[in-house]
């Protein structure tokens, strides 16, 4: 029987990341706790007192607010990160898309398999923050079962755009900048610390357009029940339409880069 | 029918407006070993690359195994072996490994593919490197590993692009005699050299490509015996004076070639030729007599020395 192409260029990823699995799940785990105990048990303190809380964050705690969106917040620094130099990485300095290309392998079966690696990779990061949550009493449900597939598909909604993008780059001259203009500002202002209502009036519709506020609102919908996540399809069918026409993106941009 | 492996008639490969091959037709046949000489720039990666099924064809036709790189290329991939200009291992992974995993990209079983490596680099020689990284690897042992790789899916067909460049000459001895033994078994060998004594020691029948187009076509032998004379009388002398004393030589030997650094006189008979020249009273600095090269037959073809 064969193995699918896919899952063949996965291999690669697999075996390359078996080297590294120790330190990148450790910042998945680490980074969330961080997080939860600095802001959302010592700001959540704060915010918690204040009067208008109940208001602003519809009657549920600050912790309870923060946690379930570090799932999506996570799932998109994963999937942000390794779309930039690791991809581009295949085609200008290792040229390892470029030797799998002069095999059976087509460049459209090796961007499937790197979007197949992008889901494994942001599902380990993603379960690890799970497992953070299952600590806490206010966010150990059934419902993080939930959360996990969302959140992964919110990471997918970055990755594969970037990868698309980071795979037609000459250079990684341009990278840091998608960090610290791009993923760091959605991190920040992206509805996972406060809620995006809270944002002057024209920046509002800009959270709504990008998929990390989708993302969050699922997780957080997901894990806690008092939430209402909005319409449901509607996040969801957003963030797959960033998945899917970065998939097609990636699939055209890998047979220019490796056909030319 | 024609059973050759390569099919290729009126090639040609542009980049938006630069055409890097200009129209070459050739044939390879099962079992030989087959050449593209030629300097910078000729166009020998370009057309590799068309025939790896990397790079769409411009225009004219190209068959690989009979069939046809736009629809078959996954196939025809699957039975050949590439080793590129530039080497291309996976640097996160060890020797084996990239092996291994090279292999995976066939579909070949993960057990398959450690016997094979085992075998494989015991042919090239590294199974004393099999779990080191590929970083610290001379460019020698690099170069036997990427040979080592294209070799997984036991090829019918072995591209080779600048097999040796960069190497020094006993690691390229290794190298030919390993590449001898593949020719031995029945692999098709095709590669690319900038080096006159490698297409020599390598090559059946080779093809001097220059400017995207094919000048010659024939064996290394044919070749010299067609485009040069058996011998050459090589004359230096002191800077300044070749204009002048080329003058004086008009007229020994068959041809002359004025180079910068050294006149090249081309005669059956080198002595004969010399005893000419010092009865015209001319007196070089240094003269040697040798046999003719596929340099000669290059320098002929394309006004031009080939540059290492
Ligand atoms: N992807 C590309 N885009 C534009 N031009 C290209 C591309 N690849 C090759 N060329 C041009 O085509 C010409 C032939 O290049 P090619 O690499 O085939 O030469 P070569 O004979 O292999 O030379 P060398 O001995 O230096 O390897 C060169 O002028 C090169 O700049
Ligand atoms: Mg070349």
């Amino acid at each position: 029987m064969s193995t699918p192409t896919a899952v063949r260029v996965w291999e690669n990823h697999l075996l390359r990341y078996r080297k590294i699995w120790g330190s990148h799940l450790l910042g998945a785990f680490v980074q969330p706790v961080l997080y939860l105990v600095g802001m959302g048990l010592g700001v959540g303190a704060l915010v918690d007192r204040s009067t208008d809380s109940i208001v602003l964050l519809d009657g549920i705690t600050y912790f309870e607010f923060l946690a379930p969106a570090l799932l999506a917040t996570t799932a998109m620094m994963s999937g942000g990160q390794t779309s930039l130099w690791e991809v581009a990485d295949g085609f200008i300095w290792s040229h390892r898309y470029v030797a799998m290309a002069s095999t059976p392998l087509r460049p459209r079966e090796i961007a499937d398999g790197l979007a197949l690696w992008h889901t494994t990779r942001i599902a380990l990061a993603v379960t690890a923050v799970a497992g953070v949550l299952a600590l806490f009493d206010e966010t150990r449900t059934w419902g993080l079962l939930v959360a996990i597939p969302a959140a992964v598909l919110t990471g997918l909604a970055f990755a594969l755009p970037i990868s698309a993008w980071s795979s037609t780059r000459k250079n990684g001259s341009s990278f840091p900048a998608v960090i610290r203009f791009a993923l760091i500002p959605m991190f920040l202002f992206g509805g996972a610390f406060f809620p995006i209502d809270q944002l002057p009036e024209w920046l509002q519709p800009v959270a709504y357009v990008t998929p990390l506020w989708h993302g969050i609102e699922l997780c957080r919908g997901a894990v806690i029940p008092s939430v209402d996540a909005g319409p449901v399809a509607v996040h969801v069918a957003v963030l797959l339409a960033y998945a899917v026409v970065g998939l097609l993106a990636c699939r055209a941009t890998f047979a220019k880069a490796l056909r030319p | 029918m024609s059973d050759a492996v390569i099919i290729a008639s009126d090639l040609r490969k542009q980049f938006d407006n630069f055409v890097a091959v200009d129209g070459i037709d050739f044939e390879v046949r099962p079992g030989e070993s087959f050449g593209f000489l030629g300097p910078n720039g000729a166009g020998k990666t370009s057309t590799m690359r068309m025939i790896g099924c990397v790079s769409p064809i411009t225009s004219g036709s190209l068959t690989v195994f009979g069939l046809d790189p736009n629809v078959d290329g996954s196939e025809i991939r699957s039975r050949m072996g590439v080793v590129p200009q530039s080497d291309q291992l996976d640097p996160e992974l060890t020797v084996a490994e990239n092996l291994l995993i090279y292999g995976r990209y066939f579909d070949i079983s993960r057990s398959e593919c450690r016997r094979r490596t085992v075998e494989l680099l015991d042919f090239v020689q590294l199974s004393d490197r099999a779990n080191d990284q590929v970083d610290p690897l001379s460019g020698g042992m690099k170069r036997r590993l990427t040979i080592a790789r294209s070799l997984i899916n036991e090829p019918e067909l072995l591209l080779l692009d600048e097999p040796t460049t960069g190497l020094d000459p006993q690691a390229r001895h290794v190298l030919w005699d390993r590449l001898y033994r593949l020719k031995q078994r029945g692999v098709t060998l095709v590669l690319t050299t900038h080096y006159m004594d490698e297409a020599e020691q390598l090559c059946d029948r080779l093809v001097v490509m220059d400017e995207g187009r094919i000048a010659a076509e024939g064996s290394p032998r044919n070749l010299i015996d067609r485009y040069s004379t058996r011998e050459v009388l090589e004359l230096r002398f002191a800077i300044g004076e070749n204009d002048a004393n080329a003058a004086t030589l008009e007229g020994i030997g068959e041809r002359c070639e004025l180079l910068p650094d050294r006149i090249l006189i081309y005669d059956d008979d080198g002595e004969e030729a010399l005893g000419e020249v010092h009865r015209r009273g001319v007196d070089p600095v240094a003269s040697l007599v040798r046999r003719s090269s596929l340099e000669d037959v290059f320098l002929r073809l394309t006004g031009r020395a080939l540059v290492d």
